[in-house]
């Protein structure tokens, strides 16, 4: 690899420091012959299904519609309740005690998201601490750090559900269900309503948030993409809430169970494979790189046999700021507005698929690619997609990159 | 019937027709003022004919009235949206103030008689309508009329063939409304000398007479019934494609 | 007697002077009129109306909430409101003091028979159209019936709740005025007297119950807008 190494932030160390006070350690949840049958129908809508999803996995339920998936997701809470079999929490069965109560103990995302309009951002968050007694000052404390978690100012706090954005009541609707560190969380379609941009942000938002607190997540999606993109595991639903595959993305991708899970997963599995590495792990090119004021002989020097064929101007936090054209080459010293603006940047953080949607739609060649702090980290072509496709590393490296997105 | 004082037959005044208690061999059911005595009632029936049509008069002219005047706020609210709150709260006054007071608040203009109670129940009819009209052409779906300035249609065409047939059903809905009401409010005409049911019910000698009451006031519900069946029928003959609700 | 400048005022300066000095009765004898009659009237007016609309309350909300909440009865409660509009107020007045008798228990009940319907209607049609995904939210988070009802339903139907009530307050305060019929002396009787209280008197109480329906009208608005959450304010004036 010759790109300058990624600014590769330490997730590790990130979810060892936060989890080991206060988060609740994660539970498995296990589905045991579980059927339900509406009433009136004349069929299960879920059929003898047994799952295991280990604890402090996301276990995405996908399937075309009408195979069940909300249905088996919602049994958890029993906001649907089953027909026969068992589901455990950890040793528990949800059967046991008081519906109101469980679904307490667990969070809870929905696709419409539902804050309650007449209540302020932070009475929403806090609105199972309230159901469970809390006192005023640690609902108030809890608020704060979950705010702060998801990344709003604190005086978001004081506002109402319809004077935010529909991506900023999403990351609302995640705080309240994290609210009480619930060790089981599950989503409805989280995302389903969210634009694609904002929903790709969100996506690695709630994985990177995820990589923090190790929650056991039910996700239920339809959407094949984003199952292989948010999956530790993904259980392929078919009609019927029958399992027709249970395996994790990269076996999904490489070796679908049968025809309807191979149809399901799509023609383009291949492509699919760009969701199963994040930029950052891509070999990423380098370009000359200078400041504003430097003597621009030496830049042009650099950019003989350079990956990149352009030089990027950046400042002292090395934040990209823009192509150098050759006419600004041509001056005796770097411009600090150079011709070409740096736009698009990719966040390292995103998949490969995403980085190269982004390069594409922009039309640009090139796109620096940044970290969480907006410094650069390497610079990403069409040609690095291509080859990590064609290369054969793709089988390798997304084995050994499937799993690192959640860890 | 002894001092006048003692019951409200002074009320307006009127001295009890002489054949009021006719006597017939009921089995003194109106001397005993029972509940209700059909033989006077099938005796007496044609007593209410006038005062049936006058019932008929004062909503018909209220409701009308109303509609003209309502419609009239609501197109111009509709294309002036500055002038909706303005709109809605001066209805909101006209339909706050009781119509009994209303009637004399005329009394120095109008003096006493049918025009006054018209006017007043004219005033009560207005915001029911106005706001109905106005949701309705709220509520017309806005690529619809984005259509509509596509193909070309002017804005007064388009008010009149586009929003206008949308809104037909809240428009129907809010007369039912105001109909319904105000047949039940024009029983109290008869406090402005506006006639009506309502002068069945306390003019006369008597406002303990049962059968009475209970006759105007079936007459009256059965005519705010008639109405609202009416006017239920006619939205869906206007607006075919779409149930009206209540 | 009268002074000038209220003479020029025509019979509404004498409805003033009657309010605030009286005049003899036409009947002769008395004097009526005069802020000591007004006020006693007017208090017994509110109260009258004050006693129904809190009786309607009592009844008819408890009721078209629990029906909107489980969605049932639809059809009671819609028809409710439709009947209710339907009753002719003075002979209901005028049935209920002939048939069952005079007297402040008669007319407050006859006076909720009114009031009953709008709210029982609101109430029920508030609570039906309160977002199913707020409930489904609520129900999700471990919210039990009566908690989703206090805390997400009941603060989102406010303002349509609120609606019913201010029909149900109009309706009640503009038929308390025909009161005196059924033995209860209001404001009502100065328009329903005029043998005794003259033009001037009829004009006065209607001036009276003019204002005093328009400001429960105001004071109910402004319990609403006290009652509304401003999440909710907003969300409007978008």
């Amino acid at each position: 690899m010759s790109a300058g190494p990624p600014a590769q932030t330490d997730r590790d160390d990130a979810s060892g420091d936060r989890s080991s006070g206060n988060e609740s350690t994660a539970t498995p949840v296990r589905y045991e012959e579980v059927s339900k049958r509406y009433p009136g129908a004349d069929h299960d809508a879920v059929h003898r299904l047994s799952l295991e999803v280990p604890a402090g996995e996301i276990c995405v339920l996908v399937g075309p519609s009408g195979c069940g998936k909300t249905t088996a997701m919602r049994m958890v809470n029993r906001t649907v309740e089953m027909t026969s079999g068992e589901i455990f929490i950890g040793d528990r069965s949800v059967r046991q005690g008081d519906a109101a109560e469980l679904r307490r103990e667990i969070g809870y995302v929905i696709q419409q998201i539902g804050l309650f309009p007449h209540r302020t951002i932070a009475e929403n968050i806090g609105t199972v601490p309230s159901l469970l007694g809390w006192k005023q000052a640690e609902i108030e404390q809890r608020v704060e750090k979950l705010l702060e978690l998801i990344g709003l100012d604190p005086e978001f706090g004081d506002r109402y559900p319809s004077q935010l954005s529909g991506g900023q009541q999403q990351r609302v609707g995640v705080a309240r269900a994290l609210a009480v560190d619930p060790p089981v969380m599950l989503m409805d379609e989280p995302f389903g309503a969210i634009d694609p941009i904002n929903r790709s942000r969100l996506q690695n938002e709630f994985l990177r948030l995820q990589a923090e607190l190790g929650k056991t997540v039910l996700f239920v999606t339809h959407d094949v993409d984003e199952a292989i993109k948010m999956g530790d595991r993904i259980a392929v639903l078919r009609k019927g809430g029958e399992v027709a595959q249970f395996a994790t993305p990269t076996e999904l991708l490489m070796e679908p169970a049968d025809d309807f899970v191979e149809d399901f997963v799509g023609a383009d599995r291949a492509l699919k494979r760009l969701a199963l590495m994040r930029v950052k792990d891509a070999s990423l090119w380098k370009a000359p790189i200078c400041l504003a004021g430097d003597p621009t002989g030496p830049v042009r020097s650099d950019l003989a046999g350079a990956e990149v064929p352009h030089a990027l101007l950046v400042d002292s936090g090395r934040r990209p700021l823009g192509w150098l054209s050759e006419r600004d080459l041509a001056a005796p010293q770097v411009p600090s507005r150079p011709d070409t603006p740096a736009d698009p940047l990719i966040d390292a953080d995103s998949i490969l698929r995403d980085g190269l949607a982004t390069l594409l739609q922009s039309g640009s060649q090139y796109a620096p690619v940044v970290d969480g702090n907006g410094r650069l980290g390497g610079v990403l072509s069409v040609e690095i997609v291509a080859d990590f496709l064609s290369s054969g590393e793709a089988a390798e490296s997304e084995l050994a990159a499937v799993d690192r997105p959640h860890e | 019937m002894s001092d006048p004082l003692a019951g409200p037959g002074w009320l307006l005044g009127a001295a009890a027709p002489s054949d009021f208690f006719r006597d017939r061999s009921d089995g003194g059911c109106i001397q005993e003022n029972k509940l209700f005595c059909p033989d006077w009632a099938i005796d007496n029936i044609d007593r209410y004919t006038d005062p049936t049509l006058q019932h008929l008069v004062l909503v018909f002219s209220a409701v009308a009235a109303g509609f003209l005047i309502a419609f009239g706020l609501a197109v111009l609210a509709h294309r002036h949206r500055a002038l909706s709150s303005p709109f809605l709260a001066a209805t909101g006054v006209l339909y706050t103030i009781p119509s009994i007071a209303f009637f004399f608040l005329l009394l120095p203009i109008t003096g006493r008689g049918a025009l006054t109670a018209i006017i007043a129940l004219t005033a009560f009819t207005l915001q029911i309508i106005f706001r109905n009209i106005t949701t309705g052409l709220r509520n017309v779906p806005p690529e619809v009329t984005e259509a509509a300035r596509g193909v070309g249609l002017t804005p007064k065409q388009i008010l009149w063939r586009v929003e206008i047939p949308l809104a037909m059903p809240e428009i129907i809905a809010g007369l039912r409304v105001a109909t319904v009401s105000t047949v039940a409010l024009a029983t109290l005409a008869v406090f402005a000398n506006g006639g009506g049911l309502g002068a069945e019910i306390v003019s006369g000698s008597n406002i303990t007479f049962k059968t009475g009451i209970i006759i105007a006031g079936s007459i009256a519900i059965l005519m705010a019934i008639t109405f609202d069946a009416l006017l239920l029928l006619t939205g869906r003959l206007l607006a075919p494609w779409k149930r009206v609700e209540a | 007697m009268i002074p000038t400048p209220v003479a020029a005022l025509g019979l509404f300066g004498e409805a003033f002077q009657f309010v605030f000095q009286g005049q003899e009765a036409a009947t002769g004898g008395v004097t009526v009129g005069g802020t000591g009659q007004v006020l006693d009237l007017a208090g017994k007016q509110l109260e009258v109306t004050l006693l129904a609309l809190a009786v309607s309350i009592v009844l008819a909300l408890p009721v078209g909430v629990f029906l909107g909440h489980h969605g049932k009865g639809e059809f009671v409660a819609v028809s409710a409101g439709n009947a209710g509009r339907a009753i002719p107020e003075l002979a209901l007045i005028a049935l209920m003091a002939a048939a069952v008798g005079v007297g402040l228990f008669n007319l407050v009940v006859a006076l909720a028979i009114l009031g009953i319907p709008p709210i029982l209607t609101n109430a029920f049609v508030g609570i039906r159209q309160v977002d199913r995904v707020s409930v489904e939210a609520a129900r999700g988070m471990g919210m039990t019936d009566g908690e989703i009802i206090r805390k997400v339903e009941l603060p989102l139907a406010v303002p349509t709740i609120m609606g019913g009530v201010r029909t149900s307050a109009i309706n009640i305060i503009a038929t308390a005025t025909i009161a005196p019929l059924a033995g209860i002396l209001t404001l009502g009787d100065f328009i329903i007297s005029r043998n005794v209280y003259g033009d001037a008197g009829v004009l006065a109480g209607a001036i009276l119950v003019a204002l005093m329906a328009l400001a429960l009208e105001l004071t109910l608005a402004g319990v609403q807008w006290k009652l509304t959450s401003p999440g909710l304010r907003i969300r409007r004036a978008e």
